[in-house]
């Protein structure tokens, strides 16, 4: 009976129901507007418009049954402001509207693990492809989809892989507040990534996308109904990543505790700020790319199609002054994990703070001027391809200080070789690779054969998944102690970690070469004589993948069988995290503290804890 | 500026690249692509191997520091031991931003050197900046869904389905599509110009003596992107006369429904989903 009353109210089973509800109803209204006549409605199945408009009714019935209006309408009725949502208790919390940032924070952590999987699982069905040079697993139509699905996904969901789950969780805590600046924005955020991870793998019920993650046009005018999820699918993404970003910048310019100036945050809040920037600046551009796409297929717009004035150019130069900083809202929270992980487990303060922040926000202000590298062949300005080449070669400057950092702070440390420590090392190995190979990609003469072959394709892996979700990994063994109070088994943690970078340098290491010897990137088929090291990748790529079930394993097997309590401080840490109980309580802190220095302060005479309890009365909201 | 230990990984790392540069630039530069089948093949060729002695002796930089530090500083297990609070060093600094800076400088001087040399096999666009002297054989290649073909606007607009070029020659490409994006990539040529509908794409070639390549699309392009290759030949300028005639005559019956050469085509009718 409890239960019964229980699933009834604003949850995840509501707004299911309302989102598939919503659907319908879009799809019916948009045909009553289309089909101007009831032969028409009952000879087609549906029309672009049609499937536009029921997503887009379908997201908004989703967000109405989780709540989301329940708190502007009850302002207009005149209620005081509150953070209700806050106030629950219980397991039910985690599966609907929210607004304890360490409840998103573990929503986001599962929900973007979720997508991860079914990206990964993508991944796998691709190397089966590719296990023979001709013959085909799957149709040539439902490989593109399947590497569609790949690469969008990976994309549009691992964006939010770090900021998600451990800048929602952390950020508060890192700054001395209790909560996020706008609590139910960042519900919101949590809430599009899921409606928008489902609605782009529903794209294999209206024929799948051939485009890739790149959705070029006119090839996106041209396909299939299934783009519409894409399309969907990454403007989703593009308004989370927009909010998202918004809720941190303020969050971190605001909400600083007494004390925290600029040179002591965090080097992890200053990633996580830098990122916020790109976000902001970049992901609307590709909202409105987007909107003009769908425009396309819709309303009969000319954006994208030349043939009627419109321009490829445009797609390509809008979709990458968003893509590229997107490259690096990837990639810098990896930067910054590294360089928060590191002085812990080498027992020495980060090296050249301000050089790291400046790499930082060096990378971040630099990634928006080298884009067209990306179309150093597309024929539009070739006479500025010495800037773009020279903008790409830049950015080496700027990541060059983390690594220095990094490697400066590691310098006569003493060293303990934990699972968190393991993947920030293995960061350094993969990420220079990335970026050692970027030379040769930001090389316009060395780019023609290099360009969208198989070397830039091991490339991008090598930055985003060496850089990103090895850096992803490291966060969840180094953090999730602290976000559920129990341990994760450390020898399978140990066996996932070996197992996994041994097999991603197997997999990405020989597609340089097969990219060097002229393999195409998302080709169906291959030369007969790039077989053996296809083999030798898929295979490789498959161990990669039961690596990931090793975790997955752990993971379960730690967090909900074993259930081993966590010490407060596992990794004797000095940051303010760590001195909190595990897991946090609700509030955070009993009062807000005041810092005296930043997190950093091994082997430094008389460097207590970072934060010292305050006066300040406890229990403001 | 630097203590013994400092001392001794840099001593490691210049001896490590004394001996490894070297070592990759004679035996792994002959073997980099795209081949020697052009000049801008040779070129880039050339371009490839001063990028491999570049970063070899970054990667033994990385390579003897982590193997020094890894080892020499690991935890030796029981008591938490606070390392050393060195939090800064302006010397280090310094140097790190100057090397990386002149790398990178030298990097982007050079790239761009090679780019308006021979270096540049890529789509340079309607109107080049880097146009070879002398006379050019003009050569269309027109992608569409899902093959290439090519017209040769000297002999009366005359449309092959094979790319043959004579050899020793200096050669103007112009890439364009019919239908959505391609990309023509000849590989052993260090050919890569994306084919955009609408869009003269214009690349620079000077083939060497006779031979053969392949050609892909390197742009994905729809459902049979990945059948969308072909072989193409080079073959002594004496053939290729013979060649063209042969060409002329075989395709004389269809070529009168070609329409007349023109930078840009648009497939007819034209049509759109939606």
């Amino acid at each position: 009976m409890t239960v019964a009353r229980r699933l009834v109210g604003f949850n995840l089973l509501t707004a299911c129901l309302l989102g598939i509800g919503g659907w319908y109803v879009g799809w019916f209204a948009a045909h009553g507007v289309v089909g101007p006549s009831l032969e028409y409605f009952g000879s087609v199945d549906f029309n672009e418009l049609s499937i536009v408009m029921a997503y887009l009714c379908g997201v908004l019935g989703f967000l109405i049954g989780l709540g989301f209006l329940n708190y502007p309408f009850a302002r207009l009725r005149g209620y005081p402001p509150s953070l209700r949502e806050k106030e629950t208790q219980g397991a039910s919390r985690y599966f609907g509207l929210c607004t304890d940032h360490k409840v998103v924070g573990i929503q986001y952590l599962v929900g973007i693990g979720f997508f991860f999987f079914i990206g990964g699982l993508n991944a796998m069905l691709i190397r089966t492809e590719l296990l023979r040079p001709d013959h085909q697993v799957w149709p040539a139509g439902t490989y593109l989809t399947i590497v569609g699905l790949h690469g969008t996904m990976m994309m549009g969901m691992m964006t939010s892989g770090i900021l998600g789950p451990f800048g929602n969780y952390f950020i508060p805590i890192l700054i001395g507040a209790r909560r996020m600046a706008f609590p139910r924005i960042e519900a919101l955020t949590f809430w599009l990534l899921m409606a928008g991870g489902v609605i782009l793998e529903t794209a294999i019920f209206f024929g799948g996308f051939p485009t890739g993650w790149t959705g070029y046009q006119p090839l996106g005018t041209q396909a299939n109904p299934g783009i519409d999820c894409y399309y969907i699918f990454f403007a989703l993404v593009g308004i989370s990543m927009t909010l998202l970003g918004l809720n941190m910048i303020a969050t971190i310019v605001t909400m600083r505790a007494p004390g925290l100036t600029w040179t002591r945050l965090p080097i992890f809040v200053w990633g996580v700020l830098s990122t916020s920037t790109l976000m902001v600046l970049a992901a609307p551009v590709l909202i409105a790319t987007l909107s003009m796409a769908i425009l396309d297929r819709t309303a009969q717009t000319n954006f994208f199609i030349p043939a009627q004035g419109g321009s490829t150019y445009l797609y390509e130069n809008l979709f990458w002054v968003f893509g590229h900083p997107e490259v690096y809202v990837l990639a810098l929270p990896g930067f910054a994990i590294v360089l928060e992980i590191l002085p812990v487990f080498a027992r020495k303060p980060l090296w050249g703070y301000r050089l790291a922040v400046g790499g930082l926000l060096g990378v971040s202000l630099l990634s928006f001027f080298v884009w067209q590298h990306h179309l150093f062949f597309s024929g539009i300005n070739g006479d500025l391809r010495p800037f773009y080449m020279f903008s790409t070669e830049l950015i080496s400057i700027p990541t060059g200080f983390t690594f220095l950092c990094g490697m400066m702070t590691l310098w006569r440390g003493h060293i303990r070789y934990s699972v968190p420590m393991l993947f920030c090392l293995a960061w350094f190995f993969n990420f220079f690779i990335g970026g050692i190979t970027g030379v040769f990609l930001s090389d316009t003469p060395s780019d023609v054969t290099t360009h969208g072959s198989f070397f830039s394709m091991a490339h991008f892996h090598y930055t985003i998944m060496g850089g990103l979700v090895f850096t992803f990994f490291a966060a969840i063994y180094y953090w999730v102690p602290k976000m559920t109070g129990l341990q994760l088994n450390e020898r399978l943690a140990k066996i996932h970690f070996w197992t996994m970078f041994v097999s991603f340098n197997s997999t990405f290491g020989p597609l340089f070469a097969a990219g060097f010897m002229g393999q195409p990137r998302r080709v169906v088929t291959y030369a007969h004589g790039l077989h053996f090291i296809n083999v030798w990748v898929s295979i490789s790529a498959f161990v990669l993948g039961a690596s990931m079930l090793l975790f997955l394993y752990n993971f379960v097997k730690s967090l909900v069988f074993d259930r081993v309590p966590a010490p407060a401080d596992p990794w004797g840490s000095k940051s303010v995290e760590w001195q909190l109980p595990s897991p946090v309580p609700v509030q955070n802190f009993d009062r807000i503290p005041t810092f005296t220095g930043d997190p950093y302060g091994y082997g430094e005479a008389g460097a207590g804890p970072v934060a010292v309890p305050a006066g300040a009365p406890a229990g403001m909201e | 500026m630097f203590s013994s230990d400092g001392r001794r990984v840099i001593a490691a790392w210049i001896a490590l690249s004394l001996v490894v540069t070297p070592l990759v630039v004679l035996l792994l530069g002959p073997s980099l692509p795209p081949g020697k089948a052009s000049v801008q093949g040779s070129e880039q060729v050339f371009d490839n191997t001063w990028l491999m002695g570049i970063t070899t002796p970054i990667v033994c930089l990385l390579v003897v520091f982590f193997a020094f530090t890894l080892a020499r500083h690991r935890h030796a297990g029981g008591e938490l031991v606070d390392g050393p609070p060195l939090r800064n060093d302006n010397q280090v600094q310094v140097l790190w931003i100057a090397i990386t800076s002149v790398t990178v400088m030298f990097l982007a001087g050079f790239g761009t050197y090679e780019l308006l040399q021979n270096g540049s096999g890529g789509g340079q666009g309607p109107n080049p900046i880097a146009v070879p002297n002398g006379s050019k054989l003009q050569v269309q290649v027109i992608g569409q869904q899902w093959q290439f073909t090519y017209r040769y606007p000297s002999y009366g607009g005359l449309e092959t389905p094979q790319l043959v070029l004579p050899a020793d020659t200096q050669i103007e490409l112009h890439v364009t599509s019919l239908d959505v994006i391609h990309s023509f990539w000849a590989y052993e040529l260090g050919i890569k110009a994306d084919a955009n509908p609408g869009v003269d794409n214009i690349a620079f070639l000077k083939t060497k003596g006779p031979g053969t390549f392949h050609v892909r699309c390197s742009e994905l392009c729809g459902l049979w992107h990945g059948y969308m290759f072909d072989n193409g030949r080079v073959i002594p300028q004496s053939q290729f006369a013979a060649w063209v005639k042969q060409q002329q005559r075989d395709f004389a019956p269809i070529a009168k429904y070609l329409p007349a050469y023109a930078k840009t085509y648009y497939p007819d009718p034209q049509r759109r989903a939606g």
